[in-house]
């Protein structure tokens, strides 16, 4: 992948894989996370994890948050992962929410998910890990 | 003092300035005096807080419920929602239900059938029969019911978008079985209103979706005197984020267009109204959900006699089914869900519900356990057998505070009325996203008032020692993914190509004419054609649909 133009502002795109509409948290955080001075891309619903791929590519982003409550995330996460890694993108942060049981989360950091926030976490507490985390 | 002095002095001071007095002396806990919609609470409600009187049950406006005998008469249905895995499993899951003595069922369906997609569609990787019954065509449909008598149940179906397909596969299935289409009972939920607003599952865009439903109604309105074509649903409006005023506005309105829908194709208002019925959340704010259920009766009377010109008092009725939050149950403590469940379904309860739903102490984190199922319907007939509470009607009539809220939420309901009605009714403000973006701003500011810490979620952001993280949760198989779209192929494979493609062909034809399409749905039913495959035949014509995002 080329070189990233350095800029001043955190790029994160707020992605919606698969195809459940449960959009309320996705939609909460991507704007707790321009209020608090990023740029966001919101896919919108129902993405295939190549066009989130894309977006991510398209987008330079810094981050990408996949939101999840379908239970699907055991498929479509490792397909995002997976994706991006034969695109050659290796510093795009992933971060993934939503209804993630406890059991499944070890499985998807070793995958290369930073890390992942399940109902109750606070937007303040995304926020700042994301603006502590990205490689900029 | 004398007496009388003393007497004319208490009666220049009213004893409400006298209370007024004395709370005002004392210091408040400084926490939100408002509902979760956000709505100040009065420290007291009297008589002057109320404008008129809740009148009976039975009569109208409807206030203190529907029927003259409510509770009294019967109880409220327990209709527990279910389907997983592929068409096998979930028929089995029936069949125990029957056994036990549930007497109606309720299919969810999976994400890909909600969608239209296919099982072995490359957009259903993962999600084939997880959250609900994988159908995808006529031969599930058949399997879902094997054994089950449809002459004699009653059957509920959790589908939107597709739903005149699975209407077809459903009323083809039973034909089979010898059951003609005048046989059947029960509810399609068929609100595509909604599902723009909130659920977000869709297939076309919203004119031809408006016109596909409305094939449909029209259709069953004919045929099937027993099934109700729509479930008009609040349920996942307030799940988006809401408040109940909007849950109660937006909900209303797209229950008046469906009426104006069919009034415009023809069918007149008594043919059609009493067979609609509603879909509602109960969420955690006690009285606050009681007055939206009450200030629904009143409005919809109302509006079906005066604006709609109804004539069958049961035209006027607002009849509804009731789902706790699922949006309030918390990952966090989770055994503190079954507490919140209850007070939840006894809000639907003192409402006035035709039926409850009560959500399991597990689903914010999986899909629920079976021991997990039974302490919700446990948590009903709780409710129904120890509490007393069913033992009158309407037992919170008359209570200043709630007929006070019930007039707040009623005219709250209007005022979004207008505001639909300026924007050019609720198709056009679907389209210009307006209760999308309301929704939207709520939720925002609720999850402000959560984070903050101004709101008070228990276990989540305080009270928050103790987690018992060791809650056995359900794991689906991922082997049923593999069954279902071997199945599906198979079928395909079986199926005589000319005569899905003759179907489809007229199908198409009927969408891009104005001819009513149930009639070809059912043909191309009945030749093993595929869920996907009517969408996408049908896309071909009208279209898809891509959401341009408000937050």
């Amino acid at each position: 992948m080329a070189t990233r133009t350095r800029t001043a502002k955190i790029r994160v795109v707020v992605a919606k894989p698969g195809l459940d509409g449960h959009d309320r948290g996705a939609k909460i955080i991507a704007r707790a996370l321009r209020d608090a001075g990023m740029e966001v891309i919101y896919t919108g619903l129902h993405q295939t994890p190549e066009q989130i791929v894309e977006t991510v590519i398209q987008e330079d982003a810094h981050a990408v948050g996949l939101s999840i409550l379908s239970g699907a995330h055991m498929t479509l996460v490792p397909r995002v992962v997976a994706l991006l890694r034969e695109q050659d993108v290796h510093d795009v942060l992933v971060t993934v929410g939503g209804t993630i049981p406890a059991d499944d989360i070890p499985e998807l950091k070793a995958l290369g998910v930073s890390e992942v926030f399940t109902p109750g976490a606070t937007t303040q507490a995304i926020v700042d890990y994301i603006e502590g985390a990205v490689t900029r | 003092m004398r007496p009388s002095d003393y007497l004319m002095s208490t009666q220049l001071q009213s004893p409400l300035d006298g209370w007024a007095e004395a709370y005002g002396a004392t210091p408040e806990r400084d926490t939100l005096f408002t509902t979760l919609s956000g709505e100040p609470i009065a420290p007291l409600y009297t008589e002057r807080d109320v404008s008129s009187e809740p009148g009976l049950p039975g009569e109208f406006p409807f206030t203190r419920g529907v029927y003259p005998s409510m509770y009294r008469g019967r109880l409220w249905t327990m209709r527990q929602f279910a389907g997983f895995g592929t068409a096998e499993e979930t028929n089995e899951r029936f069949r125990y239900l029957l056994d036990h003595g549930q007497t109606g069922l309720s299919t969810a369906f999976d994400m890909p059938s909600l969608m239209g997609h296919d099982s072995d569609s490359p957009r259903s990787l993962g999600e084939v029969g997880r959250e609900g019954v994988a159908v995808d065509t006529v031969d599930d449909m058949q399997t879902l019911f094997q054994g089950i008598d449809l002459g004699d149940v009653s059957v509920s179906m959790t589908i939107n978008a597709p739903a005149p397909i699975m209407m077809a596969y459903y009323v083809v299935a039973a034909e089979r079985a010898g059951v003609p289409p005048e046989r059947l009972a029960g509810t399609i939920q068929a609100d595509i209103l909604k599902e723009y607003i909130a659920q977000k599952e869709w297939c076309f865009p919203i004119d031809p979706a408006m016109r596909f439903l409305g094939d449909m109604i029209e259709w069953c309105s004919q045929e099937m005197p027993r099934w109700h074509p729509v479930s008009i649903s609040g349920y996942h409006i307030r799940e988006a984020g809401s408040t109940a005023a909007q849950e109660l506005a937006f909900t209303l309105k797209d229950g008046l267009t469906y009426v104006e829908q069919a009034i415009d194709r023809g069918i007149p208002v008594d043919a059609f109204a009493p067979r609609l019925s509603f879909f509602f959340n109960a969420q955690i704010d006690f009285f606050e959900e009681i007055a939206k259920y009450r200030a629904a009766r009143r409005i919809w009377a109302r509006e079906l006699r005066d604006t709609y010109g109804a004539k069958n008092p049961k035209s006027w009725l607002m009849r509804f089914h009731t789902q706790t939050a699922g949006v309030s149950l918390t990952a966090q403590q989770p055994l503190n869900n079954i507490v919140r469940t209850a007070i939840e379904a006894l809000a639907g309860v003192l409402g006035g519900t035709q039926s409850l739903h009560t959500n399991s102490y597990d689903e914010a984190l999986a899909l629920p356990t079976e021991d997990a199922v039974r302490i919700a319907l446990r948590t009903q007939q709780i409710i129904a057998h120890e509490t007393g509470v069913a033992n009158t009607i309407d037992p919170l009539g008359g209570s200043y505070f709630v007929e006070s809220l019930t007039d707040k939420m009623e005219e709250q309901a209007y005022a979004y009325f207008r505001k639909i009605d300026e924007l050019g009714g609720m198709v056009q403000a679907v389209k210009d996203n307006y209760p999308q973006r309301e929704i939207a701003d709520a939720s925002f500011m609720l999850q402000g008032e959560i984070d903050s810490g101004q709101r008070v979620v228990v276990g989540v952001n305080k009270y928050t020692e103790g987690d018992n993280a060791d809650t056995p949760l359900l794991r689906i198989d991922p082997a049923l993914e593999r069954k279902q779209i071997d199945r599906v192929q198979a079928i395909r494979a079986a199926r005589d190509s000319a005569d899905v493609e003759r179907t489809l062909a007229a199908l198409k034809e009927a969408a891009a004419a104005d001819t009513n399409l149930m009639p070809p749905l059912l043909d191309a039913a009945r030749v093993h054609v595929s869920e996907g495959e009517i969408i996408h035949a049908l896309q071909d014509v009208w279209g898809s649909y891509t959401e341009t995002p408000v937050y």
